[in-house]
């Protein structure tokens, strides 16, 4: 039971990723992989930030800008220099190692016994129970952020810039600063992940983004199918389905392990369950 | 209202493949003109057309629109007067955003799209109103992605959109050229009848003759880059449809 109390409450932590890469995937139709980086650097800016024992309430502020400036900059090197996105996101990324190292100072730091955000109020005494409320809440405040985004004015500009960019550049929305926004937001968003997972897990780690886009991009993937499946065109349940892919494929891997499958195997075991998903979709209406 | 002055346009400029699109054009066209542009291929039309829009910015030149500067303005900031229409009805409208989504945004054409929720129970009577007078039956699905409507149906959602914001300018690019007959006739009915009734300045971009002898109160031909023919006022109204195919000869 513990173990899977583990895989959501890690499936919680990644709803950042998930969202982030809702936002640019599937809003701003860009494949923006800044994801690992801006990931990392949200868990070493919160790692170095605890250990300096800086209060949460400028660590938090501190993550999302961080995040932001990283997504912010592929946006910008995409926009403006009119390279693809995935090559700017690479370059991103690739800065962002020295980056994230420098930040850190050595390749992993525990944060043993440092007051975290699941330290901060005790409403049960077990731990995990605990840091799940934490969590839920925490989550719970993000999405309904995002959710509420989305439906404003500047939200539906957003959504109608990776829609038709000709019809949004007519009704006078600047698609470049349109895009370096999203992809700011993405990534803030998903550095919120690695702020929560650090603190979640008591160490930051310098590859902890390694493998975590496709865990984001699967979870994304999940929900889309539901979302299509079930024809939801609701932003709030949207959102709230992609959350739950990220739960879901924390349960598969979760799954995996306790049936006995060799932990070394785990990135073969998601590369495959993320085809799985993609290509049942399909495999299916092809029949259909 | 749009003033084009000694506006050069060159596109690959020093390759084998340099094309003059458009060549030292003058010209003016008044508040409230119906401009039709006919011309071949490659004459220059559409060139023309988005030099105003701003999605093309000239080589040589000047623009003013409503005695404003414009030259260098990207098309994002010609918004605030210009309201567009594409020859691919998909290009008009965002597909996967409702329909009411959509209007909204046309609604916000010339304003900030800001961190507020500005699609209340009132716009969407307003624009509830506004698709009652087309007579498609769709004031009942506001709600649905405009995605899954005809062309046709979207192109006339896309003239309406244009007038949701103050408009003074409708530039119109072959926006029937991918409509069947009855829904390019009842798509080029809707944009004469908004022209009229809210005094617009329009440019028609079109290959039909037809329409172009039928709709305008002034009809310029195109040819390499220049202006041909520029007919306007009671010549206009009197020039005979063989006239018209006899430019062509």
């Amino acid at each position: 039971m513990d173990f899977y109390l583990t895989a959501l409450l890690q499936g919680l932590c990644f709803a950042g990723i998930a969202f982030g890469i809702y936002i640019s995937m599937k809003i701003f139709n860009i494949p923006d992989i800044t994801t690992g980086g801006s990931y990392t650097l949200g868990g070493v800016v919160t790692g170095a930030m605890l250990t300096q024992n800086q209060p949460g309430y400028i660590i938090l502020p501190a993550v999302l800008v961080a995040g932001a400036l990283a997504g912010a900059l592929t946006g910008i090197i995409h926009t403006k220099l009119k390279i693809h996105a995935l090559l700017a996101g690479i370059l991103i990324t690739t800065a962002l190692y020295s980056v994230n190292l420098t930040i850190l100072g050595r390749s992993n730091m525990p944060l043993l016994n440092l007051p975290t955000l699941f330290s901060v109020i005790t409403v049960i005494k077990d731990i995990n129970q605990n840091s799940l409320l934490i969590l839920l809440g925490f989550v719970l405040i993000v999405t309904l952020i995002i959710g509420y985004l989305l439906k404003t004015d500047f939200g539906l500009a957003m959504r109608a810039t990776g829609n038709s960019e000709p019809m949004i550049r007519a009704l006078g929305v600047n698609t470049d600063r349109m895009k370096i926004a999203g992809l700011a937001l993405a990534n803030g968003l998903t550095a919120l992940s690695g702020y929560l997972f650090v603190q979640l897990q008591g160490f930051a780690d310098i590859s902890m983004g390694i493998g975590i886009m496709i865990v984001g991009l699967g979870s994304v993937i999940i929900g889309e199918t539901i979302i299509t499946w079930l024809r939801i065109t609701s932003v709030w349940l949207s959102l709230i389905l992609v959350m739950g892919g990220t739960v879901i494929f924390q349960f598969v891997l979760a799954f995996t392990l306790s049936i006995g499958v060799d932990a070394n195997l785990l990135q073969l075991v998601t590369a495959v369950f993320v085809l799985i998903i993609v290509g049942l979709p399909r495999l299916t209406g092809r029949t259909a | 209202m749009i003033h084009l002055n000694n506006i050069h346009k060159t596109f690959s400029t020093g390759k084998p493949n340099e094309v003059i699109a458009i060549n030292n054009v003058n010209l003016e066209i008044k508040a409230g003109e119906f401009v039709v542009i006919v011309g071949s291929n490659g004459s220059g039309k559409t060139t023309l057309l988005n030099l105003v829009a701003g999605n093309i910015l000239p080589d040589a030149g000047t623009i003013t629109i409503d005695s404003n500067p414009v030259t260098r303005l990207p098309e994002h900031k010609r918004s605030k007067w210009i309201a567009r229409i594409f020859q691919n009805p998909l290009l008009g409208t965002a597909g996967d955003l409702s329909i009411i989504d959509n209007f909204r945004l046309a609604a916000l054409r010339t304003q900030n799209k800001g961190l507020t929720i500005g699609k209340n129970d009132q716009f969407k009577a307003v624009v509830r109103n506004k698709i009652t007078t087309l007579g498609m039956g769709l004031e009942d699905k506001i709600e649905q992605p405009i995605g899954t409507l005809s062309g046709g149906q979207r192109q006339a959602l896309t003239l309406l959109m244009s007038v949701m914001d103050t408009c003074k300018i409708l530039l119109l690019d072959e926006p029937t050229a991918a409509l069947d007959p009855r829904s390019a006739e009842n798509v080029l009915r809707i944009a004469n009848n908004l022209i009229k009734e809210y005094n617009l300045t329009a440019i028609l971009v079109t290959h039909n003759l037809k329409d172009a002898g039928n709709y305008g109160s002034r009809i310029i031909q195109m040819g390499e880059g220049a202006v041909l023919k520029d007919v306007a006022g009671a010549e206009k109204q009197n020039l005979k449809q063989n006239e018209l195919y006899d430019w062509f000869g």
